[in-house]
């Protein structure tokens, strides 16, 4: 009688879960999404030329060279303000996006919209918080930043012109903050904001002019509103994400960080 | 004909006078049995022993010991200088009869400027993005829960009829506000941070200074120095020491007039 019981070991939970990887893996999907050499492709071992891939294989961290100057990695020189600049200014862009679903750019809304924000949206008041601080610290640090380069005498040849946009930066750093300054529309807000666009009118010649295209008017109302934020969440970042796509791109193309010291 | 180049010249002259003065010594060092060293040899030591089977079959087995002494001598001057040392050898033949001669070296810097100086390099991951990593961990982490135990501000809905008192800024214009107190609007909001910004843009164009060390480049750093400071003690004024009517005030007898 021929042998009708299969005993081929049932394969294990553990074995089937690695064919069905393994089959997911070898999928035409699978490597359409994964580059070659990608760590989701055949793994991560240590080596030269995977520590190559996983600089080349990111979009993100592609920003980076694949190798950099020994001295630049060390955080005692860079203090990891530029990087932390650039986070800041992610993460300031995560939470204005959430912010940006619970506010009216209105007169008669603004205040209401942040105070709802604050008492009934989940999460409301602690994103509100980390946009507010958020930003703070990111004055600080680009400012910081440019303290740094200057003490390291980063901005010497051939890094000139890149001190020049690191300037513009830390200006479009500072409308940013100034313009979000507005929006909660309280005491605080419009009061402070008034005190910065005086200053302004007083720019020679045409500093009525500046004044009333920065208001929208002769007064702060419902059209400076307006008009500051459009400014605080699209144009300003805008500008800014193409200054900052030039500094980034010309810290490589002039070599590098500066130093030694 | 072609010109060759001066230093080229120069650099054979020298190259010749150097193998004038070399070449009783080579002479003396050929003479004598080399050393067996086979870590001094470019030559991989099986082309070596290959080669050197191969004269030891052809002499019939004589030159044993002779070939054996001439297959490690790799020195330039020696194989220029070269002598039969084993039968059956030619004349001028090289490491373990080898037949080719070696004409020149030409080092790289001779005929090509080489600009690039090897620099030393790590990868950037890890090293970098690791730092990286911690470092915008630590800094999301700090926003995070300074968010969680610390609220913005939010105070009353404006009004234009009411002005607060103190009126102030956010704190990054408070130097400027506090310029205001001394000096005339335009003075103070427009002609000083004005001059400031473009003397910052314009500070790689004015410092001429090629040098980055600190010892190089005091007057620099000082008067960088004298800056910061010049406004961070205003932006500070500003913010604790100014009460109603931006009067001067001392935060631990009136209280804080401050909201970031």
């Amino acid at each position: 009688m021929a042998k009708i019981i299969d005993d081929t070991p049932k394969p294990t939970a553990k074995e089937r879960l690695q064919s069905t990887v393994d089959s997911v893996q070898g999928g035409q999907v699978w490597s359409s999404i994964f580059r070659p050499g990608s760590i989701f492709r055949k793994g991560y071992s240590d080596s030269p030329r995977n520590r190559s891939y996983v600089i080349m294989n990111s979009v993100l961290y592609h920003l980076h060279p694949v190798k950099v100057k020994r001295h630049a990695v060390k955080v005692s020189y860079t203090l990891c303000l530029g990087g932390l600049s650039f986070f800041l200014f992610i993460l300031l862009t995560v939470t204005g996006i959430f912010l940006m679903f619970f506010y009216r750019p209105e007169s008669t809304s603004a205040w209401n919209d942040i105070s709802n924000l604050q008492t009934s949206v989940t999460f409301g008041l602690l994103v509100r918080n980390m946009h507010r601080w958020g930003a703070h610290l990111m004055v600080i640090s680009v400012f910081l930043h440019m303290a740094r380069v200057f003490y390291h005498g980063a901005y010497k040849p051939p890094r000139e012109f890149n001190w020049v946009i690191g300037v513009m930066l830390l200006k479009l750093t500072l409308l940013l903050s100034f313009t979000g300054y507005l929006l909660p529309w309280d005491q605080l807000a419009v009061w402070a904001v008034a005190v910065g666009t005086n200053m302004m009118g007083y720019t020679p010649v045409f500093g009525r002019d500046v004044r009333f295209v920065l208001l929208g008017g002769a007064e702060i109302g419902s059209e400076t509103l307006l008009r500051w934020y459009v400014l605080h969440v699209l144009f300003l970042p805008f500008v800014t994400v193409i200054f900052m796509a030039i500094h980034f791109w010309r810290v490589r193309k002039d070599g590098g960080i500066s130093g030694p010291l | 004909m072609t010109e060759i180049p001066e230093h080229l010249l120069k650099r054979a002259q020298a190259a010749r006078e150097k193998a004038a003065a070399a070449e009783p010594a080579a002479e003396s060092a050929a003479s004598e049995p080399a050393a067996e060293s086979p870590s001094d040899s470019r030559i991989p030591a099986h082309l070596l022993e290959r080669s050197k089977a191969a004269k030891a079959k052809a002499s019939g087995g004589e030159a044993e010991s002779g070939g054996g002494a001439v297959a490690v001598q790799d020195k330039v001057a020696s194989v220029v200088q070269a002598t039969p040392t084993g039968g059956g050898v030619p004349v001028g033949a090289g490491p373990g009869g080898h037949t080719q001669r070696l004409l020149t070296v030409v080092k790289s810097g001779s005929i090509q400027d080489v600009k690039a100086q090897p620099v030393d390099k790590v990868h950037t991951w890890p090293h970098l993005l690791a730092a990286e990593f911690v470092a915008a961990l630590a800094c999301l982490t700090f926003t995070f829960l300074f968010s969680i135990w610390v609220n913005a501000p939010l105070l009353q809905a404006q009004n234009p009829n009411q002005t607060p008192n103190p009126s102030k800024a956010p704190w990054y214009f408070l130097g400027l506000q506090e310029l205001l107190t001394m000096f005339h609007p335009m003075v103070a909001g427009v002609t000083i941070p004005g001059v400031g910004l473009i003397i910052l843009i314009f500070a790689p164009y004015i410092d001429r200074n090629p040098s980055n060390k600190p010892e190089d480049r005091k007057f620099a750093i000082s008067l960088m120095t004298v800056h910061l400071m010049f406004w961070a003690v205003l932006v500070m004024i500003g913010s604790f020491f100014r009460g109603p009517g931006f009067n001067f005030v001392f935060p631990w007898e009136d209280g804080l007039f401050f909201e970031l």
